[in-house]
């Protein structure tokens, strides 16, 4: 069952040092406030995991909690590089970054067969690019059916999952709608799991297309409002675009970025 | 009404390949211009074009063009919503989605793409660009691939850098040989004009120019030899029409 706590207390149980750690969230319920939760608590050596790297591990990795990112697309949507990935890549600041890179298809893959309980997923994906020669976990398997050969990927099971979700019950039962990404497979594929909620209520209302992550596959819910913050919580909060604009000239340079992490992070608490 | 003589190459290029999604039903598309591109279509010539969006979108009518492909207005509009795993093997795998819009940083003769990075050591770039996203999947899935891509040397190179996202491999045969089952690129719009592979070659081919661009000028933003088709199209310039809604869109996007 998962335990209702706070976020500095299910960062400080569930996060640890070295871990493997998939913040998820496409674009919608990026779980921002954990992350920064994460910097504040100054985790060390973490393999960042995720489909879509933006700003939040962008942070992460400025802050130096990061030694690896395994990934498909890193960017800040509609606006550029990320400046702190690409001066961890590049330069090895504030520490070295290795990188992992996929296709989303083959990263969505390689959670669904964590969450499977499976070794490995087959795609029709990868083939002819030069991806596959850049990481051990692509491969090609032959169908035992119609020997065709695919391109094999395998499984993702992250020490600690974490997501954001609009909202949860009291006894930590889990609903998030909208675009939902990869986060019931993350969620599944961990061996433990955080979820941030903007709010718990005393009873779920079933809602279309929601999906519903029971108590018992979650470690820890806590609540943080505007936990998605810049991006968005659908029917709570819009995206800040404004936000992501402004971070292009903050991470440019290692001193604002800094600046900032003190100001913003470092500074805050977290209740 | 937008007087229609005054333009720019950016809009000439956004309207050309909005033109090219006239009488389809479904695009897959890549976020920036490709995506400016499938909105105005959307408005202009074809307003049941099928969006889908590598976030899980399905059918999305966003009233203003997205920043990113996961925009709240994607999803409140769409047809329906699906999940990461599901958009790419339910929906991309198959080759149920006609049309892919793509960009590139780096593109080359055979159309094949690079998003990764620029220069030859992979370890150690020139320039880390973002990756693969869903790119690679939607080069070799979808009925065809539209890139839409500003003409420079830099972007229209020989060979890319490294392959993200195949094109035609290095030449005739090759998709057929990967066992890929779209039929790739087939037309590339830039700033400049309109380049297809050639049937025989599979070189990626001048065979329109925009108004006001000469073929001096395109091979000069070609990084390879450019052949040109014996005759040449002329784009038609955008009408007053479709300049006043492509600005529209840019205003509110």
């Amino acid at each position: 069952m998962a335990e209702l706590t706070t976020l500095a207390d299910a960062v400080a149980t569930l996060v640890r040092d070295g871990d493997t750690v998939a913040l998820e969230g496409f674009t919608h319920l990026i779980p921002v406030a954990a992350g920064q939760e994460i910097i504040r608590q100054r985790r060390r050596d973490l393999t960042l995991v995720r489909m879509t790297p933006d700003i939040v591990y962008d942070q992460m990795i400025g802050a130096g909690c990061a030694r690896g990112l395994v990934f498909s697309w890193g960017g800040n949507p509609g606006v550029g590089s990320l400046h702190r990935f690409r001066d961890a890549a590049a330069n090895g600041w504030p520490a070295p970054l290795t990188l992992e890179e996929h296709s989303h298809a083959g990263m969505a893959n390689r959670y669904a067969a964590g969450a499977s309980g499976l070794p490995f997923a087959v795609l029709r994906g990868y083939t002819g690019t030069d991806l596959p020669a850049h990481t051990a976990n692509v491969a090609t398997v032959t169908c035992p059916f119609t020997g065709e050969t695919l391109s094999a990927v395998a499984a993702l099971n992250p020490d600690v999952a974490i997501v954001h979700a609009q909202r949860a019950d009291r006894r930590g039962n889990v609903q998030l709608w909208g675009i939902t990404g990869v986060q019931k497979e993350a969620v599944l594929a961990a061996s433990r799991s955080l979820v941030t909620v903007e709010e718990v209520v005393d009873e779920l209302e079933p809602r279309p297309g929601a999906v519903v992550l029971p108590t018992w596959v979650v470690s820890a819910v806590a609540v943080a409002p505007r936990g998605a913050h810049p991006s968005y919580a659908q029917d709570y909060y819009d995206r800040d675009n404004d936000y992501y604009r402004t971070w292009d000239a903050i991470s440019r340079d290692r001193d604002t970025f800094t600046a900032w992490l003190d100001e913003h992070v470092y500074r805050t608490v977290t209740t | 009404m937008s007087d229609n003589s005054d333009y720019s190459a950016d809009e000439m290029m956004t309207v050309a390949a909005a033109r090219a999604l006239v009488g389809r039903t479904a695009c897959f598309v890549g976020i920036g211009l490709p995506s400016m591109a499938a909105n105005l279509a959307r408005r202009l010539h074809n307003p049941d074009l099928s969006l889908i969006y590598e976030s899980g979108t399905i059918g999305a009518k966003p009233a203003t063009p997205p920043l990113s492909i996961g925009d709240g207005e994607l999803a409140t509009t769409a047809d329906s919503v699906v999940t990461s795993a599901e958009i790419f093997n339910y929906w991309l795998q198959p080759g149920r989605i006609e049309v892919g819009f793509l960009g590139a940083a780096q593109l080359d003769k055979f159309g094949n793409i690079n998003t990764t990075v620029i220069g030859s050591d992979y370890a150690h770039p020139k320039v880390r660009l973002p990756g693969a996203g869903g790119a690679p999947e939607i080069a070799a899935s979808c009925g065809e691939v539209y890139v839409v891509l500003r003409q420079s040397p830099r972007a229209f190179v020989e060979k890319v850098d490294f392959i993200t996202s195949v094109g035609h491999g290095d030449g005739p045969g090759h998709r057929e040989r990967l066992g890929l089952r779209g039929r790739g690129p087939t037309l590339v719009i830039t700033d400049l004009g309109v380049l297809k592979p050639d049937p025989d070659t599979r070189e990626l081919t001048l065979t329109a120019l925009h108004p006001g661009s000469d073929v001096d000028a395109v091979r000069a933003a070609t990084g390879w030899k450019l052949a040109v088709a014996p005759t040449l199209e002329e784009s038609r310039p955008p009408t007053g029409e479709e300049l006043d809604i492509l600005r529209a869109l840019r205003r509110d996007g």
